[in-house]
């Protein structure tokens, strides 16, 4: 689950790593009333989307002048941004951190996620901050700084000096040393307390008054510890999500919303991400990956296709099966029973393969349903091309 | 020859009074398995088709002689479950819960390290070693006594690809699944030497998919190690950047773990990658020239 900039920054706060003043406003009214209160030689108001590259498309306006606030913000709530991130869609702005701007010396890059080779979590830290930090990787590896904390015992001082003397901190401004350290040990409190996923914060800035400032912030958590977290769980911007995948979730079936033409329903996250594979390799894109999980009973299927139903870019649906404990002749009634209850307007394709996979075949065949039955993987995938067209 | 378990692997159920726990329970001892414990705490005494329950760990491996323990415990409770086996003198814990906290995960795999335990999972299938011991939730029936090994970060896409070798008649010897975690126990790298050492098993099926880079190692390491032909797909090659897919590991992020480099790394390292998953079996048959 990702948050805002804006909570990603009450979080520093709360754990003792320095942020600019700074408070969300949905409103110009608002926006005025924090300005006054603020009152700060310059005001910086960002529109809060769950992307990056906000600066460049026009999401982040600087202003010296108390009075434009009100207007800037009326121009940012509601208009649609299109970065790297948001896809050609955009993302509409819903919300903005309004700020106290801050007099920058230097920016660095810092980080922490867990490093998948070793299990245990890592800082990463660059002096290139404000950067993209996968193209300062590519391009000056030499640049970037790794640290892994050992999990045993949590973060220890020398860590925070390998970072630091690393990132030559004793030479760039030795006046930040110590708190830079203090900050990488409360940034390590708030990954593992917080079941984050990664905490990144780029641009960290050393200010002309020579403190530390978290200038930009951004927190993803782990879903699967979002249960010990009430109060992370209320962050979460249902405005920022694909309105199918909040309805799938609610329904416990696994969905991710793709561009292309055929929907499918699969049991299993690895089967799913390859009846996908093979779509496209039969000559079309798959609209999604789906799955149903391990059972697969009427009620999940009927939520699946309902789901599918609701993207209008499915021309075709492609049910891909693998009948284990849970037997296909099961599975075939759930289809069948699913299929009466959803009208399914567009051709469907139904694998069964597994447990009983021949009686379930029969009963759909023999079910009356307008649909096609396959055996094979490759098989069913060239069914479903054919009965949709190809990709253009 | 198999690997990892056996005829003789003696079971602890942990989690064995739930509904998931029972039912697989019952399963793994119908294929055949030894399992001759299981462990709910507070439900000692009771039993769960003939098999015993015991409060703790500890006390069935006192009681059962049990040497690997098969964890079905809720998310939440999860690793405490498996430091506890690892504390009661198994040498093998298979753990089939799916949602375990990643940085659970990051500190009971700190403290099994320099331990002479191997966990295999979490969020996997478990281990079967054809017609010997099925220790997870597989279907056993799909399974064909043969010469191939297994192993794979998925679930129902390796049914899928044992489906195939036991209907081209070549059969498996131990299928491994790792689990689709970005944390977990046991690697490709793990599995792949003990495949090589195994005399019955001679090709080897790996099963990669999006996220980390264990296939990247598992291709260095093929490349210096290995000399049974190794067969593999890679699911996600159609998977948008960012997104994760269904698994918690399955995650390209930063450009990195695409299913592209990870064939490309295997390919140089002379693997033999197929693109579509329903060649997986042809393919190992191809290898082994029958």
């Amino acid at each position: 689950m990702n948050v805002h900039e804006f909570q990603a920054k009450q979080l520093f706060a709360q754990f003792g790593v320095p942020v600019p003043r700074g408070k969300e406003v949905t409103s110009p009214d608002a926006a005025t009333a924090w300005a006054n209160e603020l009152n700060t030689p310059v005001f910086v108001v960002k529109a809060q989307i769950h992307a990056g590259g906000r600066g460049k498309a026009g999401g982040v306006k600087i202003t010296k002048d108390k009075a434009a606030v009100a207007g800037l913000a009326k121009e940012l709530i509601g208009k649609t941004l299109v970065t790297h991130q948001t896809g050609p869609k955009g993302r509409q702005v819903h919300r903005l951190l309004l700020e106290e701007g801050a007099n920058i010396s230097k920016e660095l890059y810092l980080s922490i996620l867990v490093d998948r080779d070793s299990g245990w979590p890592v800082f990463i830290a660059s002096t290139e901050g404000g950067m993209e930090i996968e193209e300062v990787a590519e391009k000056t590896p030499e640049k970037i700084i790794k640290e892994l904390i050992d999990p045993a015992v949590g973060f220890q001082g020398y860590n925070g000096r390998n970072i630091a003397f690393g990132l030559g901190l004793n030479t760039i401004e030795p006046a930040v040393m110590n708190p830079f350290i203090q900050m990488l040990g409360n940034l390590y409190r708030l990954f593992m307390d917080k079941h984050a996923a990664m905490v990144e914060i780029n641009p960290l800035i050393i200010t002309k008054e020579k403190t530390l400032v978290a200038l930009d912030g951004k927190v993803s958590f782990d879903d699967n510890g979002l249960f010990k977290h009430p109060d992370v769980q209320q962050m979460r911007d249902l405005n920022e999500e694909e309105p199918l995948e909040i309805e799938a979730t609610a329904s416990n079936l696994n969905y991710v919303k793709l561009d292309g033409n055929i929907g499918c329903m699969v049991n299993g996250a690895g089967l799913a991400m390859a009846t996908m594979d093979v779509i496209k390799l039969a000559g079309s894109e798959p609209a999604n990956f789906l799955d149903v999980g391990g059972g697969a009973t009427k009620d999940t299927v009927a939520a699946g296709f309902r789901i599918l139903l609701k993207d209008p870019n499915v021309k075709g649906i492609f049910i891909n099966i693998f009948g284990g404990i849970v037997r296909c002749e099961r599975i075939a009634h759930g289809v069948i029973e699913a299929a009466k209850e959803v009208k399914i307007t567009v051709p469907l394709v139904v694998r069964l393969q597994g447990t009983n996979a021949e009686e379930g075949r029969k009963l759909l065949a023999e079910s009356g349903l307008k649909l096609e039955v396959a055996n094979d993987l490759w098989e069913a995938a060239q069914k479903i091309v054919k009965l949709t067209g190809k990709a253009a | 020859m198999s690997i990892l378990v056996n005829k003789n692997t003696r079971v602890v159920v942990q989690g064995i009074t739930g509904k998931e726990g029972s039912f697989h329970a019952t399963q793994c001892k119908a294929y055949g398995t030894k399992v001759v414990a299981g462990v709910t705490p507070g439900k000692a005494g009771q039993e769960v088709e003939g098999i015993p329950v015991f409060n703790t760990v500890a006390d069935a491996v006192k009681k059962k002689g049990c040497d690997t323990s098969l964890i079905f415990v809720p998310p939440p409770f999860c690793a405490d479950a498996i430091l506890e086996a690892a504390d009661s003198g198994v040498k093998l814990i298979i753990c089939i819960t799916e949602g375990i906290p990643v940085n659970d995960m990051v500190k009971v795999k700190r403290a099994l390290y320099g331990r002479d335990v191997r966990l295999i999972g979490p969020n996997c299938p478990g281990v079967i070693t054809v017609d010997e011991a099925k220790i997870g939730i597989m279907p056993g029936f799909i399974h064909k006594k043969g010469v191939v090994g297994v192993v794979s970060r998925s679930g129902t896409l390796t049914y899928e690809a044992v489906h195939q070798l036991s209907t081209l008649g070549l059969g498996e010897t131990t299928c491994v699944g790792i689990g689709g975690d970005p944390v977990n126990g046991t690697g490709f790298v793990d599995v792949l030497p003990l495949f090589e050492k195994d005399p019955e098993t001679h090709a080897i099926v790996m099963i990669g998919e999006i996220g980390g880079d264990a296939e990247e190692k598992a291709a260095a390491f093929i490349k210096q190690n290995i000399k049974k032909p190794v067969i593999s797909f890679i699911a996600g090659i159609t998977a948008p950047p960012g997104r994760r897919m269904g698994h918690a590991g399955a995650i390209i992020s930063g450009g990195k773990g695409t299913a592209t480099e990870k064939m490309k790394a295997l390919e140089t390292a002379g693997v033999k990658v197929v693109k579509n998953p329903a060649e997986i079996g042809n393919a190992v048959k191809a290898a082994l020239g029958r």
